[in-house]
């Protein structure tokens, strides 16, 4: 692995649903400025995994997190630690599209509105919905709902949103799994543009889709992370058993 | 669709005629206050004052009295029981002395309302020496529908989708920001529906104003807060019992009245709430 920025330092990292120990033991880095996506069958824990990134588990009762999660070099889960200023770091994407029951325009001001900004709307959502590949889809009707868009547009406007805030970091958990072929190839395109500027770690349980657009992937099963490596290593020669399993469709 | 067989034209004919049941009541309710009353209703009898007794003139200050006591009724209980029903489920979390207060709150509404009226005498009047006045007797009925007001609330907050809470946390909204901005205006309408419950009972009740607010003949508008006022269900309950010789239209015409206002607080709230959906899903 060629020495890059690590923008994600895991170590330790165990989680519990009560009782329930969701990650067990989970230690590694991601790289800035790249895809890391991670695999495994339903209630392996990728997604809980995903979520201790930007502390949206801190919402579920009876949730416990130990080891250290280090953002830029700062322990997320720190006393001191602003879990409204980590979010607006930390973006997120969500399996089903989750526009808010207000205009497109509104719905990409949301983030900047709540820190206070009010001014220069107007060209930060046409920057934004530019990046997010919506805008000349969009342009004419940024008054309308938010929900008369199709699944796909939506997804895009979610992640717009997100990126309104300003984010470094986007994760995003399952982000085509409610969608077509066709929205999800649009999606995936939009990944690789956005690989840029930001760090994206998605969580998928389509293979085809991790092997097509990360540079890194992540294996989990039974809450262990078993395998992490590059993208190519994983889907051509892994080194564990279980993953080879996995990606060969032979259980999951 | 046209039922088939004994088994279901029976239970065709049952729910048939409970719908008949349910609506001939309200039905012949209003059928003998319109044809009783409409002959005493006139521009007087719904702006004059009161005089000979009761006997002649209008109804205009029981009118605003009713109408004034409902509007502070819910400008108090509507603000404190949607405070209530947020923090219940968004804050306190699901521990014993939640369970505890929410039992409570559900048993409250099944108190007697003349239980309210003791108490608002003894707690407002009395004790916090309000007097008999409209505040007493708005406090006292914002009292008698916080329940109702509090479980609609909190339904219509539950029904908003979690979804719209973990979007808006996840873009680094504060918890009120989310509530305020997403949660709330999601479940107003909701929230609407149980105000206008609280309306129709604030309205039609008795009891809780009985000592706490009415006058029993006060022919002019009430001056202040902390003034008496006369009220149309404490007022039919005086032409129809205490005082002789009313003519019957009058009573009649009175209770139409109230109805009437009940119906008109409840289509203003519905035609609110109805365009408040519209905005909201465009």
């Amino acid at each position: 692995m060629e020495k890059t920025a690590c923008i994600i330092d895991v170590a330790r990292l165990n989680f519990y649903y009560g009782k329930f120990q969701a990650l067990k033991n989970i230690s590694l880095q991601l790289e800035s400025k790249k895809i890391t996506a991670f695999i495994g069958p339903s209630g392996c824990g990728k997604s809980t995994f995903l979520r201790t990134l930007n502390r949206m588990n801190d919402l579920i009762a009876g949730a416990r997190v130990e080891g250290k999660v280090l953002i830029d070099g700062r322990d997320i889960y720190a006393q001191d630690m602003d879990v409204v200023e980590l979010r607006r770091r930390v973006g997120m994407v969500f399996q089903r599209p989750n526009p808010f029951p207000m205009s497109i325009f509104d719905n990409i001001t949301y983030a900047p509105r709540m820190q206070g900004q009010h001014k220069g709307l107007d060209d930060l959502v046409e920057r934004t919905l530019v990046r997010a590949a919506l805008w000349d889809e969009v342009r004419d009707k940024l008054k309308s709902s938010a929900l008369s868009l199709s699944g796909g547009q939506q997804q895009r406007l979610c992640i717009a949103r997100a990126l309104a805030a300003d984010p470094g970091i986007l994760l995003m958990d399952e982000p085509c799994s409610a969608l077509d072929p066709v929205s999800t190839l649009r999606i995936e395109e939009l990944m690789q543009d956005l690989k840029n500027e930001y760090t994206i770690i998605i969580v998928t349980h389509n293979m085809q889709q991790a092997a097509r657009v990360s540079d890194y992937t992540g294996f989990f099963l039974s809450g262990e992370l078993i395998e992490f490596g590059d993208s190519n290593k994983i889907f051509t020669k892994p080194d564990d058993k279980r993953t080879e399993d996995y990606i060969t469709g032979r259980f999951g | 669709m046209r039922p088939r067989g004994i088994g279901e034209w029976l239970a065709y004919g049952l729910l048939y005629l409970s719908i008949v049941l349910v609506t001939l009541p309200v039905a012949a309710v209003l059928f003998i206050l319109v044809s009783r009353g409409y002959s005493a209703i006139s521009w007087e009898f719904l702006t004059a004052m009161p005089r000979m007794g009761m006997r002649a003139g209008g109804i205009f200050p029981a009118i605003m009295g009713t109408l004034l006591l409902v509007l502070g009724t819910v400008a108090i209980a509507l603000p404190l029981g949607v405070m209530a029903a947020i923090y219940l489920p968004e804050y306190a979390g699901r521990g014993r002395l939640n369970r505890l207060i929410h039992l409570a709150i559900v048993n409250l509404a099944g108190v007697p309302s003349v239980v309210y009226g003791l108490f608002g005498l003894g707690a407002f009047v009395l004790f916090l020496k309000i007097g008999v006045s409209l505040l007493a007797g708005c406090l006292t009925l914002a009292l008698m529908i916080l329940p109702v007001i509090i479980t609609a609330s909190e339904e219509a907050l539950q029904a908003v989708p979690q979804s719209f809470r973990e979007a808006s946390l996840a873009l680094g909204a504060t918890r009120w920001k989310t509530i305020w901005n997403v949660v709330l205006p999601s479940a107003l309408p909701g929230i609407l529906t149980g105000a206008i419950l609280g309306v129709g009972r604030a309205a039609g009740e008795t009891a809780p104003i009985l000592f706490t607010a009415a006058a029993f003949f006060l022919p002019r508008l009430p001056k202040s807060i902390f003034d008496q006022v006369m009220a149309l269900p404490y007022h039919l309950y005086i032409i129809a019992t205490q005082v002789p010789n009313i003519p019957q239209n009058v009573q009649y015409g009175t209770a139409l009245v109230l109805v009437a206002l009940v119906l008109l607080v409840n289509a203003s709230a519905i035609i609110l709430r109805s365009y408040i959906r519209r905005r909201r899903s465009w």
